[in-house]
């Protein structure tokens, strides 16, 4: 039986980041889904123990280099050939190896703009407020500790059973967390 | 001798750690960002951020003067149009390199060592970015029409030239700023966070609260996080090179005798990473000593800038060499000439100083006792800064006293204004670097706690 819940969630704390992978797995494999691990360096695996597997950072960087790589030919192209061509000694306006310098570093600097704007925008931030700073202990996940946060909305979420579950896991604490 | 044992080469032993035994997560953690949020600033801080303010009120003048007067103040005109300040902007860019280097090369090198030292690097590498920016600025004669070098919509109907190497630069500098700013930035975020959730006082926290933008390193967070990391150390690498090869085409594109060559773009790359690790060991080894980060930054760090100084160092080497071979094989008369002038002309004394600096002095790197000298490796970094410092000086300016028409040579002295700049750019540098040091994480606190992992699981690092 589903009980409606006030809390956005609830967060099990670990000591360990050996001790956070083998809990996200297992949550993972009893059929939680909407559940996020927070620490405090990347841990390698974990996205894909609770079910994250591709990011489109990639993507987007992609389209910023031709972006940057299309639109800064063009842009030289149509300065020196239509808008304002400038003739040295009868040479071609259109002088295009002169033109790849230029193309070249706009294309690193479209490609980097978007990766860093992409990333930031695909994870949301910045954003000032989030429910998971509610938990007095959550300080220590820029720091030392590994949390595991299994959210109400999942459909699987039980306070209770949830609760049980995640302090079988070897958790040092688990703890409600305030919406 | 005894056959090394098969699974431990005799090599990874000798070394020492990238970091010292015996830390954890928390006293990562604590020990950096005590730097910044609870230890008192230590006096040698006040000493040197008040130093390089002065030289910022010096800078200040200097460009004041500058802006009034036009830049006939400096020692610059006809044959030498180009004096200290593009010397200036060629030296400060090259230092730039050494920190994307560190922090973009060596990541896609999987090279542990650079993650103590790369924040401070690319820090490094913002600043001395932003010095060598201000000199072809301040070179325009009409600073305030800087903006007239990007294309933008105006009512004159004017547009810049894409086929001048002085146009490619205003664009391969400013991309390089704005990505190496991004790179720098993205990698504090992490920090910052923890910076916010260790202070005690409430608008500490805020300010970095804003700063780290609520990162709270979620999984899927490091995820995307990692892989845009990961591509703009791919993105910026390229770029370095494209740096420096556009700076080296605003002289190889001129017809001038010493400028005029096709191996400018690989050899001032060179030079760039070798002054940039001078700076970075000239930096690293006091600062190190003040913060007491022995831990951190060990003797495996200095040894191994130490190493690319002198392999950097050899490669400028063979471009000096390969210059004067040219210049006698190609056995063209301006050429040959050029280095007549430049070994015995009336600057020749600056050459050989470069060569005392740049080659014979850097050659004793090739003892591991030098390398593992922390004094001798800081004489030898000031040594390598002056040394490149004074390459670019024989390149401008000397290229440019005695041309192809006796008639038209001419000598160039710098006035006060022109070592004014060139301190005051010292000087603001400097106090960027102290504010850097004492405001935000100067070792990238994240980074250390996975070699912290790794130490523990045992695996040799």
């Amino acid at each position: 039986m589903r009980v409606k819940t006030p809390i956005y969630g609830l967060m099990a704390e670990f000591n360990s980041p050996e001790g956070l992978l083998a809990a996200a797995r297992r949550a993972h494999q009893d059929g939680y889904r909407r559940m996020d691990a927070y620490t405090p360096l990347p841990i390698e695996g974990l996205s894909q123990a609770i079910g994250f597997h591709r990011t489109r950072v990639p993507l987007i960087v992609l389209l910023g280099a031709l972006a940057g790589c299309i639109g800064g030919f063009l842009l030289q192209y149509w300065i020196a050939a239509i808008y304002y061509p400038i003739n040295v000694g009868g040479r071609p306006f259109n002088s295009w190896p002169s033109f790849i310098p230029v193309t070249f570093e706009l294309t690193i600097l479209l490609a980097a703009i978007s990766a860093v704007v992409g990333m930031l925008a695909l994870n949301g931030l910045p954003r000032p407020y989030h429910p998971v700073f509610n938990v007095p202990r959550f300080e220590l996940a820029s720091q030392n500790r590994f949390f595991l946060c299994i959210e109400a909305r999942d459909s699987k979420f039980d306070q209770g059973r949830t609760r049980h579950f995640l302090e079988g896991l070897g958790s040092q604490g688990v703890y409600d967390v305030e919406p | 001798m005894p056959p090394p044992a098969p699974d431990r080469p005799t090599v990874l032993e000798e070394m020492p750690p990238v970091i010292e035994p015996g830390h954890s997560y928390a006293s990562i953690t604590d020990k950096i960002s005590s730097i910044v949020l609870t230890q008192p600033t230590p006096k040698s801080w006040y000493l040197g951020f008040g130093v390089g303010f002065i030289f910022v009120m010096v800078l200040l003048v200097s460009a004041s003067y500058l802006f009034v007067m036009g830049v006939g103040v400096w020692g610059i005109n006809i044959p030498v149009g180009w004096g200290f300040a593009i010397v200036n902007f060629v030296w400060w860019i090259g230092i730039g390199h050494a920190g994307t280097l560190i922090s973009a090369i060596l990541l896609l090198m999987r090279q542990k060592w650079r993650q103590s030292i790369n924040r401070f690097a690319e820090a490094m590498t913002l600043f001395a970015v932003a010095c060598a920016g201000m000199f072809p600025i301040f070179h325009l004669g009409r600073p305030w029409f800087a903006y007239w070098l990007f294309p933008y919509p105006n009512t004159m109907g004017v547009q810049p030239n894409f086929r001048s190497p002085l146009v490619w630069d205003v664009f391969a500098v400013s991309t390089y700023f704005t990505v190496s700013l991004m790179f720098w930035y993205v990698g504090l975020i992490p920090d910052l966070a923890t910076l916010r959730d260790r202070a005690k006082n409430r608008l500490v926290q805020i300010t970095y609260g804003m700063l780290a933008m609520g990162w709270r390193g979620s999984a899927r967070h490091w995820h995307r996080y990692e892989m845009a990391y990961l591509l703009l150390a791919g993105l910026a690498t390229p770029l370095v090179v494209s740096v420096h090869t556009v700076v080296s085409f605003d002289f190889s594109i001129g017809l001038i005798p010493g400028w005029h060559s096709t191996m400018f773009p690989p050899y001032f790359v060179a030079g760039a990473i070798y002054s940039g690790f001078a700076m970075v060991l000239t930096l690293v080894i006091p600062i190190r000593r003040i913060y007491g980060l022995h831990d951190f930054i060990t003797m495996r760090h200095l040894r191994h800038m130490g190493e690319v100084m002198l392999a950097t160092g050899m490669i400028v080497a063979y471009g000096y060499l390969m210059e004067t071979f040219i210049a006698w094989y190609g056995n063209a008369p301006y050429e040959k000439y050029m280095i007549a002038n430049r070994m015995f002309g009336p600057y020749g004394w600056v050459f050989w100083l470069l060569m005392l600096f740049n080659v014979l002095v850097p050659q004793a790197l090739w003892s591991r006792r030098v390398r593992e000298n922390v004094p001798a490796l800081f004489a030898l970094s000031l040594c390598v800064l002056l040394g490149m410092w004074l390459e670019r000086f024989v390149i401008v300016i000397v290229s440019l006293s005695r041309d192809f028409m006796p008639s038209a040579w001419g000598m160039y002295a710098p006035t006060i204004w022109d070592w004014g700049a060139l301190t005051g750019a010292l000087g603001f540098f400097i106090a960027c670097m102290f504010l850097f040091i004492r405001f935000l994480p100067m070792i990238s606190i994240f980074e250390l706690r996975g070699l912290v992992a790794k130490v523990d699981e045992g695996t040799p690092a």
